[in-house]
């Protein structure tokens, strides 16, 4: 292992670049899952844009994504269609991120932003903003302002935060975390259960919708605010992913060789936290994808953690590819959220029993 | 810390590749100061790589060590030694600065470690702690690498530096045949050496072990403790490990530390602390100490039982 017989890679064993004495590493097999699964999404959004009450070509689609297309089917296109379709990519590649931030910092599979407690904060914050402002614009609606989208946020990052907060012993434990999180979302749902055993069954109905996820309401102004989040949260997670696998090795060998393990962890579930609120608020708690598709990518690639960019272009064809089977495959509208819950829950199954067979060998 | 004389051969730590340990029995001749009594004058080598000043250290609200004066100093292998429960490991966390003294100061290198950057540290000081667990699917490599997290700043990710060092840990643990393969898969024995191999690629001039031979047969723990003393000898690392073998412990160590009773009761060389008596303080133990028929170190040996 003399400076003269090493190889020319960057890590031995690795695929990578070198500029200079500095080099980046990557895996061949995660690299090309991601490329592979980026290329279906983009397939999936031109398909969920082109599959609807009528049909317009691909290649109108295209056209039309480039702004080369007037008239009715641009307008189909860019205003009707596309905010649909690419809030679902981006709230399932947010979720995909998020998902395998929590189940990394975590050391635990089941260790999604849901178990922190975001989802049930988010759905108080939104049922609440339901119900209460249900039918008149009362004070609470004047309150909120912004609407669902807003009270949803407050009520997830109140919950996180609390989390957080009751975790905190000197330091915040992982494992700790997610007993915190279980008993605070717990709580929530309660909430929320009564929130919606009070309310007229009409508005109860309005409520349900919203806790089911869907995309079928969504338009340029749930984009945004999407998009701004994922631009600036999802690029600083790719930054912390050199810390998440040293974190990983417990904190005591983590601290060991240098990381500053609390703000550390503070950093990433605070990142996880904003994107899955930033999902939430677009489209309600769409189920299972960030439990779901980290897993998958942790599969697929091999590695010892979710790849976080793979997760993300898993999330996204999952989400899309349920959105599209929702609307298309049934005779009547089913919420997506529905539809990822049918593919993960069996998923979560299936992962259980391979994984005593794997224990009882 | 008890003082040395110059020609102790923990302090003779030349490149001069010389990898068995030297017998101990020099040790024995060497003049110091009762066992019981460790005394406070200053060493030759000026400032100690580490330093422990009125810690009190331990969980919640109890502290296991309490108002603890300790000096580690360069270029030695001192191993803390004491039943379960005594605040061994405790201590060396307390050192690795894994655990927060509830009162007291760390000191590395004459400066308190809390007011370090803990990346800073790093460079200076590893530590492996007892039975870490790596996450499935992680190679030998993978974990090994991590080791040069100190080393590395988020514009300047992997060197070709980086690559050697980790490679010639796995070289030095003996570990390259099986540098793909997953930790999981390993023998306890492999395990045990690439999270030691993660340590050494640290570079860090000290290294703190704490039980570095739990789970491993004697063949394997020799292994271990031949790779820490070659370490000190041919690197002039500062070792400083926990360890529930008493007669390796005096096999491969320059001094002892026994705790008890949230203090130090012994501190020494190992002929100076492996007394009976110490052995019935600290241990409740029965036993003789006998010199070892291969190099004179203490060996001990239980009383015959007193019920037949």
């Amino acid at each position: 292992m003399s400076a003269a017989t090493r190889s020319p890679e960057v890590v031995p064993g690795r695929r990578g670049v070198r500029v200079g004495p500095v080099g980046l590493a990557w895996r061949p097999r995660v690299l090309w899952y991601t490329v592979g699964a980026l290329v279906a999404a983009l397939v999936l959004v031109v398909l969920g844009v082109a599959i609807g009450s009528t049909w317009i070509a691909p290649a109108t689609v295209v056209r039309a994504l480039l702004g080369a297309e007037d008239g009715p089917e641009g307008f189909i296109v860019t205003t009707l269609r596309l905010p649909r379709v690419l809030t679902g990519a981006l709230v399932g590649l947010v979720l995909g991120v998020a998902g395998a931030l929590t189940q990394t910092v975590t050391r635990n599979p089941l260790g999604t932003p849901d178990i922190i407690g975001v989802t049930a904060g988010a759905s108080v914050g939104a049922v609440a903003a339901i119900v209460l402002g249900g039918g008149s614009y009362s004070v609470s609606s004047i309150v909120l302002g912004g609407g669902i989208p807003v009270a949803a946020t407050i009520g997830a990052l109140v919950a996180a935060a609390a989390v957080y907060g009751f975790g905190w012993r000197g330091g915040v434990q992982s494992y700790r975390l997610v007993l915190v999180g279980i008993g605070v979302s717990a709580t929530l749902d309660a909430v929320t259960s009564y929130l919606l055993v009070r309310a007229k069954i009409t508005i109860a109905t309005a409520a349900s919708q919203w806790l089911v996820g869907s995309l079928s309401s969504t338009s340029w102004s749930a984009v945004w605010p999407l998009l701004v989040v994922a631009a600036v949260a999802v690029p600083l997670a790719l930054a912390t992913s050199a810390a998440l696998g040293t974190g990983q090795l417990g904190d005591e060998v983590a601290t060991g060789v240098g990381l500053g393990v609390q703000r550390h962890r503070l950093l990433v579930i605070v990142l996880a936290v904003v994107l899955t609120a930033a999902a939430v608020a677009a489209a309600g708690p769409i189920g299972f994808v960030a439990f779901v598709v980290p897993q998958v990518a942790l599969r697929l690639a091999g590695t010892n953690r979710p790849p976080l960019l793979l997760a993300g272009a898993l999330g996204a064809v999952l989400v899309l590819g349920a959105d599209l089977l929702a609307r298309s495959a049934f005779p009547w509208q089913v919420p997506v959220g529905i539809v990822t819950t049918v593919v993960g829950a069996p998923y979560l199954i299936w992962l259980l029993v391979r994984h005593r067979k794997e224990m009882s060998r | 810390m008890t003082a040395r004389s110059a020609t102790d051969p923990s302090t003779a730590t030349g490149a001069d590749g010389r990898g068995h340990p030297a017998a101990p029995g020099a040790d024995a001749t060497t003049p110091s100061t009762h066992a019981d009594a460790p005394t406070r004058t200053a060493p030759p080598g000026g400032v100690p790589v580490l330093e422990a000043r009125g810690l009190s250290v331990g969980y919640d609200r109890e502290p296991v060590l309490r108002d603890l004066d300790l000096r580690i100093e360069r270029g030695t292998v001192t191993t803390f030694l004491g039943a379960n429960g005594c605040g061994k490991s405790t201590l060396l966390k307390a050192f690795g600065r894994v655990l927060k003294p509830q009162s007291g100061e760390v000191m590395l290198d004459g400066t308190p470690i809390r007011r370090e950057p803990t990346r800073s540290v790093a460079r200076r000081l590893a530590i492996l702690p007892q039975s870490p667990v790596a996450p499935a699917g992680t190679s030998v490599l993978d974990l090994v690498m991590r080791g040069r997290n100190p080393h590395q700043a988020w514009a300047r990710p992997w060197t070709a530096e980086d690559a050697d060092v980790a490679e010639r840990a796995i070289a030095a643990t003996g570990l390259t045949e099986v540098a793909h393969r997953d930790v999981a898969s390993l023998s306890g024995g492999q395990r045990q050496r690439a999270w030691i191999a993660l340590v050494v690629a640290q570079q860090a001039e000290t290294l703190l072990l704490d039980e570095p031979t739990t789970y491993l047969d004697l063949a394997h723990q020799l292994d271990v403790l031949r790779l820490v003393r070659r370490l000190n000898r041919e690197q002039g690392s500062t070792v400083v490990m926990v360890l529930h073998d008493l007669t390796l412990a005096a096999r491969y160590s320059d001094r002892l530390v026994v705790l008890h009773d949230g203090g130090a009761v012994a501190d020494g060389t190992p002929q100076e602390v492996l007394t009976p008596a110490v052995l019935e303080r600290a241990f409740g133990l029965h036993a003789r100490v006998v010199p070892d028929p291969v190099t004179g170190a203490p060996m001990i040996v239980p009383e015959a039982d007193e019920h037949h």
